[in-house]
């Protein structure tokens, strides 16, 4: 069996310093809430739909209360109020928020207590859903299994939601295990969700809580004409994350990218922000059973791959650390990386086995999600699918657990129907050739890949070293992660962060944290 | 003894290459919305055909979703073209080096100042990049790495106006555009609003305007009003001799 040597005192501190770094930050999470936050909630106590130019009825509501500088006592508080001031349901009493001629001030009328208690029937109605969802996928799952890993995993990315749907079901067909749908560029900027089904989208299509319907439908057709299991994931990032969290958890989606710093470095969101809005999206998605994805590999994009392969170790060890904090197993944490060192370094392939390998190692429970060459690819598709083939017997030998499938056509445009085709069709021959060399070789214990090995976690402990002693916030300030630089209250979305008051009411998140 | 002559210059007409002189060999590859059969072969046969292709070979045809065939397809195309009719514009090819670079720009007096960003809703930064931060692109290291260039690298996702804002406060001599992703030519629009913008705003002489992009040549760039433009495979040495060609003039002597 090859491994590489891995100090397993050397793993403890890093994984005790990114405690420190991640108690740092949740103290700050615990004494905050956001605009995006609170309209989760409202939407998993019940509340849905637009007004007549489309704006999701949780933004009016929550939008009104933090204007008001009332949401420090939870949008909770005031659905409670307003159920005990005779409101129907919670979707009338979100309207009333929204609507009511004046804004209910939380001075006066019923006790806290008495708002708790209004608010506990919907608080198991909202748990009720998401556990239903987690059990529907869980026998279905038990009745049809899933592939072998390395999981395939491959992006569809039409604009069009129905196209997307067909799209999903011919990659299942030619051997994919999971369906991206990929979002409509920009997405993660917008402070709102997109409502309903849609059909234009640049770069991809909107993450929507009926577009989740619609592909969950073609791929549970998938799954039964296949014998398969065809898992669907989208992404819980930007300044929507933990609304999407929702969305997915009740619309049975299987895994998420969701990474606990990716949206402050790459779409320069406000880091407040962020730390709140992961913690709460991962509440979710740890009670609903789905495996997140870690944004990592990205680091490469930006950052070179040799020289700054600790970060991503050192980001994992981060990662993990805040997820654990928000209730998530090592079983559903599939930390992200990449095949992304310059091809034309010698020895550029034992680099990445050395690193796959003590990723492999370190997490050995974890679903690893491992992403395909891209930052070096060029409009030649026919080196292309060779340097994809090299990515993939990396996966196969160190045991990588997600695998998304490099795609030849990687820097001309979103994959087509043939390109996914020959992308599962070579993965597949790769996979099946290779698939247990990984169990007969061994790597010598001083050569190359060993040295490598030993070299990245070393490096990784002294960055964590680094991050603890400055704290995570300042190590972002000065590019430690990327090479990209964030300020605690710049970038956008810091408008929308809430201290919470000393009563801030959250039955929802209380029950989630429990 | 013959000695081996290097190519010619392209006669006319210019026809593909495979393995002789005027075979005309190109492959195709496509799918068609049909299963396998050998009727569905003999429809990519055709298909070939109607594009000028004689005698294709199907070299493969794969069922590759339901209802779904691939096909990889050879044939002799009987297209050609003539090449001593074909004109576009093509910036220089040959890179000054660095050396060269640093001395012009030393002689203008002052630093050229660059200010580059991914418009739009584009967040792809990876071009922007590799010409303007200090790590360059293919061990030729970025604009930022020059004692002679002031670059500013904006990031992505920067609105036209608040390019232009910002290029205008730095006194750009350069600005420099990215457009990664698109979808129906929205890079082309994007990029070609920002000309407008900078002419109505009466600053677009005053500044060389530049796009790159892997969808970007040279000949699209000037068509939507750009100085020059850069695809795929551009270094950042590439842009830093246009530069310093356009704005310092001919070397002294």
């Amino acid at each position: 069996m090859a491994t590489v040597p891995v100090d397993s005192k050397k793993v403890d501190t890093c994984r005790a310093l990114a405690a420190d770094v991640a108690d740092d930050v949740q103290r700050y999470i615990d004494k905050h809430t956001s605009v995006g936050v609170e309209r989760t909630i409202l939407r998993a106590l019940g509340a849905e739909g637009t007004d007549d130019q489309g704006a999701p009825l949780v933004n009016i509501a929550v939008e009104r209360y933090q204007k008001a500088g009332l949401l420090g006592r939870g949008i909770s508080y005031y659905v409670g109020r307003a159920l005990l001031a005779g409101a129907s349901s919670v979707q009338d009493a979100a309207e009333r928020l929204a609507f009511a001629p004046e804004v209910d001030r939380g001075e006066g009328g019923a006790t806290v207590d008495a708002v708790r208690a209004a608010l506990t029937p919907h608080v198991a109605a909202a748990l009720a859903r998401i556990d239903g969802a987690r059990d529907q996928r869980e026998s279905l799952k038990a009745r049809v299994a899933a592939g072998e890993t390395p999981h395939k995993y491959v992006i569809v990315a039409t604009g069009n939601i129905y196209d997307d749907a067909l799209q999903a079901k011919a990659a299942a067909f030619a051997g994919a295990d999971i369906i991206a749908v990929i979002r409509a560029t920009a997405q993660s900027l917008l402070d709102y969700v997109p409502h309903g089904a849609t059909t234009e989208g640049y770069g991809g299509t909107f993450a929507t809580q009926e577009n989740f319907r619609i592909v969950r439908t073609a791929v549970d057709e998938a799954t039964l004409e296949c014998g398969r299991y065809i898992h669907q994931t989208n992404y819980s990032s930007g300044l929507c994350m933990s609304e999407i969290a929702w969305m997915a958890a009740v619309e049975r989606l299987d895994m998420l990218l969701n990474d606990a710093m990716y949206g402050i470095l790459f779409r320069d969101i406000n880091m407040c922000r962020t730390f709140i809005d992961q913690y709460v999206s991962r509440r979710f998605i740890a009670r609903a059973g789905i495996v997140i994805n870690t944004g990592e590999d990205n680091y490469l994009t930006t950052a070179d791959a040799v020289e700054k392969a600790h970060t991503v170790l050192a980001s994992q060890f981060i990662n993990e650390a805040f997820a654990l904090r928000a209730g998530l197993r090592e079983e559903q944490l599939g930390l992200g990386h990449a095949y992304e060192i310059d091809p034309w370094i010698e020895d550029s392939f034992l680099l990445e086995i050395a690193q796959a390998q003590l990723v492999r190692q370190i997490f050995d429970r974890h679903p690893i999600k491992w992403m395909p060459p891209t930052k070096h690819k060029t409009g030649d598709i026919f080196q292309s699918h060779v340097h994809d083939a090299m990515f993939s017997l990396v996966g196969i030998t160190t045991n990588q657990s997600i695998q998304l499938l490099g795609m030849f056509s990687e820097a001309v445009h979103n994959p087509m129907l043939m390109d996914r085709y020959l992308s599962l069709k070579a993965t597949r021959y790769v996979f099946g050739a290779a698939k247990h060399l990984g169990d007969e070789i061994e790597f010598k214990a001083d050569g190359r890949i060993a040295r490598r090995a030993v070299q990245v976690l070393d490096e990784a402990m002294a960055q964590l070293l680094e991050v603890k002693r400055d704290s995570i916030w300042d190590a972002i300030g000065r590019g430690a992660f990327a090479d990209v630089k964030r300020t605690r209250e710049g970038g956008k979305g810091f408008a929308g962060v809430v201290a919470r008051d000393r009563d801030y009411v959250n039955p929802l998140l209380d029950a989630l944290e429990r | 003894m013959v000695a081996v002559q290097p190519p010619s210059p392209p006669s006319s007409p210019l026809r593909a290459y495979g393995d002789r002189e005027g075979d005309g060999m190109v492959q195709l590859s496509f799918v068609l919305a049909v299963p396998p059969s050998a009727r569905a072969r003999e429809a990519a046969k055709r298909f070939a055909e109607e594009h000028g292709l004689k005698e294709p070979t199907i070299a493969t045809m794969e069922e590759c979703a339901r209802g779904y065939s691939f096909f990889v397809v050879y044939g002799h195309s009987k297209h050609s073209v003539d090449f001593a009719t074909i004109d576009v514009p093509e910036l220089r090819t040959t890179a000054l080096t660095r050396d060269d670079i640093e001395h012009r720009i030393k002689d203008l007096g002052r630093k050229i100042v660059v200010v580059g960003a991914c418009t739009g809703s584009d967040a792809h930064t990876v071009g922007i990049d590799a010409i303007l931060n200090y790590k360059g692109f293919a061990g030729d290291k970025g604009l930022e790495s020059y004692k002679g260039f002031d670059a500013h690298n904006l990031g992505a996702q920067v609105e036209n106006d608040q390019l232009a804002a910002r290029s205008l406060a730095l006194k750009a001599d350069v600005i420099l555009i990215s457009q990664v992703i698109t979808q129906r030519n929205c890079h082309k629009e994007n990029a070609a609003a920002f000309i407008e913008m900078a002419k109505a705003q009466g600053f677009r002489d005053d500044v060389v305007c530049l796009l790159g992009g892997p969808r970007i040549d040279h000949k699209l760039a000037l068509e939507l009003g750009f100085d020059a433009g850069f695809g795929p495979g551009t270094k950042p040495g590439d842009v830093a001799s246009f530069l310093v060609e356009k704005i310092c003039g001919e070397p002294a002597a």
